[in-house]
């Protein structure tokens, strides 16, 4: 008689269904969910969300204060605080599945290749991770969008360049523990090479930890695209990044609030939401936690 | 092999590792530089300059040499202090830069007290009473820190504090008012105006220093926050923390002398690695508070695209990153008795 499992799901989605539930059992992660679900949304449904077209420019409202036809009130030029800033969901979810695309294969590759490799390239890598370990992210990427100039995809290729160290670290340590596994020795027996070992029988086990890894960076991803959309290094006007709407809206900040206190709102909000979502995500996959329940 | 050997062999390789770093750090600067679209002969010479004059500084620059000769040479001006000449102000780079430290690092100073002062009480408080209302309390209060985006935070303080209750004083380092009243003895404002005996731009220099120093050291206060929960937590959870219990401590007693105790290591570390990372929200909040330090000199380059100066910014952060990190090593194997 063979046991039957308790559930229909394969175990991954069983595995992704009870983290889901662990998170909405806590009120912060679930608030976490709640901000990013609605991030996403607003962004898909942009053009039905939005009163306003994002770019019109209307002078007959220019600085007009919250209301009257203006939820958020309107800007320098008259546009429609509000619309801006549903249309600048997209740009802030493009951030970050862009980066993501860069990060997670440059980090996957360092780290499992030299996890794996061990010897002279292991230490010549992690060398070069830890210089990059070495500079706060922001500064670097300054630096980057110095050298390759200022627009919104070189700042996301800088912060791509900068954000992959945590992950080759992650991605090594995962690796270590199972370069030694039985399964891999099968497979090198097979005569298989190491490039196989490395991407067929590596780089699955590794995915699911560096996919978190990536969820808990986010938050400082989208605080340092902000930050180089506010020096004037990120996405340039009139393009509604939130961060490039606070440095427009500075220089009418005394008088007009409104211009830079809602697209903050809007940045804290998505960054606390990764984080409160990030540290729920660590609770859940610790397995002292775990064991508790 | 004896201890002392033992010891010489792993300073030598930490002493190798660092040069490994350091030669890495100025390849990293070196190739950015490279990478520019901008023309650096072009930033010397003008646009009206005669072809004969390009070619003249494009060779004197060494841009005509390999690669590799380029790096060699940039290699032997950083080791003897040339960083080159600051395109905006003409003047040595690292000249311009040791002018500007001294304001950067009164604030970071100024925020790292505020900084640990917040956190390690907050930690604590979070790891005594875990899983309950303060540890959740704690933990929303430090994520909120490290999640505002703090240039934005800088603006809403100014607008609430400055111009609407004008508890404290605007952006800059002082009043216009008292600006060049006080000599520059040490760069530093508030030794300086003491120095000169000048208590008006004492009060007006703390005034405007509050704020952003207040900002900085919240941001920065969630990560002394997390650091001294773990560590507290992994204490607390220890065989001796009953023992000192039966023996007839106060609950207070074993939290505070002997968990506490434990860690105060491990918390300097964490407060110097932090002090590091200041530098980064330094860039933002000076921009934003018009404070004239090393972030704002920073961001003033790049936006004309001056590479010798921004580069060079870049490499002192790097440097003192390491730096930082080779302090809170030493700082351990000093004080921690299981490193001996």
């Amino acid at each position: 008689m063979t046991a039957l499992p308790a559930s229909r799901l394969p175990a991954p989605l069983l595995a992704a269904r009870n983290i889901l539930t662990f998170l909405l059992r806590s009120p912060t992660s679930a608030f976490g969910l709640l901000v990013l679900s609605i991030l996403i949304l607003t962004a898909a449904f942009a053009p039905w969300i939005a009163t306003h077209d994002p770019y019109a420019q209307d002078l007959n409202n220019v600085l007009q204060a919250p209301g009257n036809g203006h939820l958020f009130g309107a800007d320098e030029l008259g546009r429609d605080i509000f619309s801006r800033l549903v249309w600048g969901a997209r740009i802030t979810l493009t951030i970050i599945f862009l980066v993501s695309i860069v990060v997670g294969p440059i980090g996957l590759i360092v780290g499992t290749t030299s996890g794996y490799l061990g010897g002279r390239i292991d230490t010549v890598m992690m060398r070069i991770t830890d210089i990059f370990l070495s500079f706060p992210s922001l500064i670097l990427s300054l630096a980057f969008v110095a050298a390759l100039g200022p627009s919104l995809n070189n700042a996301i290729i800088a912060i791509g360049l900068t954000a992959w160290p945590p992950i080759a670290r992650l991605a090594r340590a995962e690796t270590m523990t199972f370069r030694k596994a039985d399964y891999i020795a099968a497979a090198r027996l097979q005569g298989a090479s190491p490039l196989r070992i490395i991407v067929k029988s590596i780089m699955p086990m590794c995915l699911p930890s560096v996919l978190i890894r990536l969820t808990l960076n986010m938050a400082t991803v989208i605080l340092t695209a902000a930050g180089l959309g506010f020096l004037g290094l990120g996405a340039q006007p009139p393009l509604p990044e939130w961060g490039a709407m606070i440095a427009t809206g500075r220089r009418y900040m005394i008088d007009s609030w409104w211009l830079v206190t809602f697209p903050g709102l809007s940045i804290l909000c998505v960054s606390l939401a990764f984080n409160l979502l990030g540290d729920g995500l660590r609770d859940a996959l610790d397995p002292k936690q775990m064991n508790r329940r | 092999m004896s201890i002392s050997r033992m010891r010489l062999r792993g300073a030598l390789g930490q002493a190798g590792t660092i040069a490994v770093t350091l030669l890495g750090l100025l390849l990293l600067t070196f190739v950015i530089g490279r990478m520019m679209p901008a023309d650096p002969v072009r930033a010397i010479v003008g646009e009206e300059a005669s072809p004969e004059i390009y070619q003249q500084v494009f060779q004197q620059l060494g841009l005509d040499r390999p690669l590799w000769e380029q790096f060699l040479r940039y290699l032997g001006d950083v080791l003897t202090g040339d960083f080159g000449t600051s395109i905006r102000t003409g003047k040595p780079v690292i000249e311009d830069i040791l002018h500007v430290m001294p304001a950067t690092i009164e604030l970071a100073t100024f925020a790292i007290l505020i900084g640990a002062g917040l956190g390690i009480p907050l930690g604590v408080t979070a790891a005594v009473n875990k899983d309950r209302w303060p540890d959740h309390l704690v933990r929303v209060f430090s994520l909120f820190g490290h999640s505002m985006p703090i240039f934005w935070t800088g603006m809403i303080a100014l607008i609430v504090f400055y111009a609407h209750l004008g508890w404290v004083g605007g952006s800059g380092r002082m009043s216009q008012f008292y600006i060049g009243m006080v000599p520059d003895v040490t760069g530093f404002l508030l030794i300086d105006s003491l120095i000169a005996g000048e208590m008006d731009v004492f009060a007006s220099a703390v005034n405007h220093l509050i704020l952003p120093a207040a900002l900085l050291g919240y941001s920065s206060s969630a990560y002394i926050t997390r650091m001294t929960r773990s560590f507290m937590l992994d204490q607390l959870g220890q065989e001796y923390m009953v023992t000192a219990r039966v023996k007839g401590l106060s609950r207070r007693q074993t939290i505070w002398r002997h968990a506490f105790g434990n860690i105060r290591v491990q918390l300097v570390t964490i407060i110097a690695l932090a002090y590091g990372g200041l530098l980064e929200g330094a860039v933002l909040i000076e921009t934003v508070f018009a404070w004239p330090g090393f972030g704002q000199y920073l961001t003033n380059n790049l936006i004309i695209g001056d590479m010798n100066a921004v580069m060079t910014c870049v490499l002192i952060v790097g440097v003192i990153f390491i730096a930082l990190n080779l302090l809170s090593d030493l700082l351990y194997r000093l004080f921690d008795p299981r490193t001996k």
